[in-house]
């Protein structure tokens, strides 16, 4: 019998069970986002199937430039994640605490950009509604292309706020010194669970922003 | 848990260029008309690769026992039945034969 950790919950055998218990939870709810994400993602490619030129038409409206810019500003906040966890694993609580800043200010970045881009939709009457317009010909389905575009990089933001909000929870616990490089679980977690939705984008990218170009 | 850091700052960094890079080269590639489906082809061929070295490395897979790999892996492959066995119809619906049945099939949207 190992020696009990203060962190240890009680039903755990040991922390090397405890920790793999959340491990092993975390991709087991990570594999049920891919689910969530990948009914959006078939729908997708089933309308793009049946309605390819709207998709093209409708996906040249959005901003080649500002996605490949939120793009490497995500990768940028997944890198600085990677630097946090390992900040963690190796005892550093100052540079733990400013890695998890920068990755919620990156964060911020990436959303004041989205909201840029919704805002910039709805000037163009690209909002699925009674006030969308688009070439006549091609309206309905480009209509469903916008209806997939706010659906996705939508529920996508929403998974980025969360994080966000778990960001800030690690922060407030790491000033209190909750961990160490012997128990740092959630920042491990997180930034799973952050890595996942940057992976999601990764995707999104080139379908909604990029495969418009040619077809 | 007391461990050894599962990966170096210098990998980190590394994955991270890769990852930038193959976001310039995918954008790039958009832009040339390589024909057909080909672009889609390479795009998401480019996003499965990014979306792998981050799996790998920022998420530790590859640093992690065979129970992780299986449990990472689960959700993908079932990602894969849920758009190939959708896809499957849809792609092979004009080739089948027009329906004998007396009631006409609803024709499925152009």
């Amino acid at each position: 019998m190992s020696k009990v950790e203060p962190f240890q919950a009680h039903h755990f055998d040991d922390v090397e069970q405890q920790h793999e218990a959340s491990w092993l939870g975390m991709w087991v709810f990570l594999a049920t986002e891919v689910m969530f994400f990948g009914g959006m993602f078939a729908g997708y490619f089933v309308y793009r199937h049946w309605y390819l030129q709207a998709f093209a038409a409708a996906s040249n409206h959005l901003d080649v430039l500002l996605g490949g810019i939120n793009t490497a500003v995500l990768i940028c906040s997944s890198f600085t994640v990677a630097l946090a966890v390992h900040s963690a694993e190796t005892d550093r609580r100052k540079p733990l605490i400013a890695f998890l800043l920068l990755t919620i200010v990156l964060g911020l970045v990436f959303l004041g950009i989205k909201f840029y881009e919704y805002h910039t939709k709805f000037e163009e009457h690209l909002v699925p509604g009674s006030s969308f317009s688009f070439e006549v010909s091609l309206a309905r389905p480009a209509e469903i292309f916008f209806s997939f575009y706010f659906a996705m990089t939508g529920m996508h933001a929403l998974h980025m706020i969360i994080g966000i909000g778990l960001m800030t929870a690690l922060i407030f616990q790491a000033r209190r010194g909750r961990f160490s490089s012997f128990y740092y679980t959630p920042v491990e977690l997180t930034g799973l669970y952050w890595h996942f939705v940057d992976i999601v984008w990764i995707f999104l990218f080139p379908l909604l922003y990029l495969l418009g170009r040619h077809l | 848990m007391k461990s050894e850091p599962h990966v170096s700052i210098r990998t980190y960094a590394l994955v991270f260029l890769a990852l930038l890079v193959l976001t310039g080269l995918t954008t790039a590639i958009a832009f040339l008309d390589l024909g057909g489906s080909i672009n889609t082809m390479v795009a998401l061929a480019i996003a499965v690769g990014k979306a792998l070295l981050v799996i790998l490395y920022f998420m530790h897979v590859r640093y992690s026992d065979k129970l992780t790999w299986v449990f990472a892996a689960a959700g993908f492959f079932w990602l894969l039945i849920l758009i190939g066995g959708t896809m499957d119809d849809v792609l092979t619906r004009p080739q089948l034969p027009p329906s004998t049945a007396s009631v006409p099939a609803q024709d499925y949207p152009r």
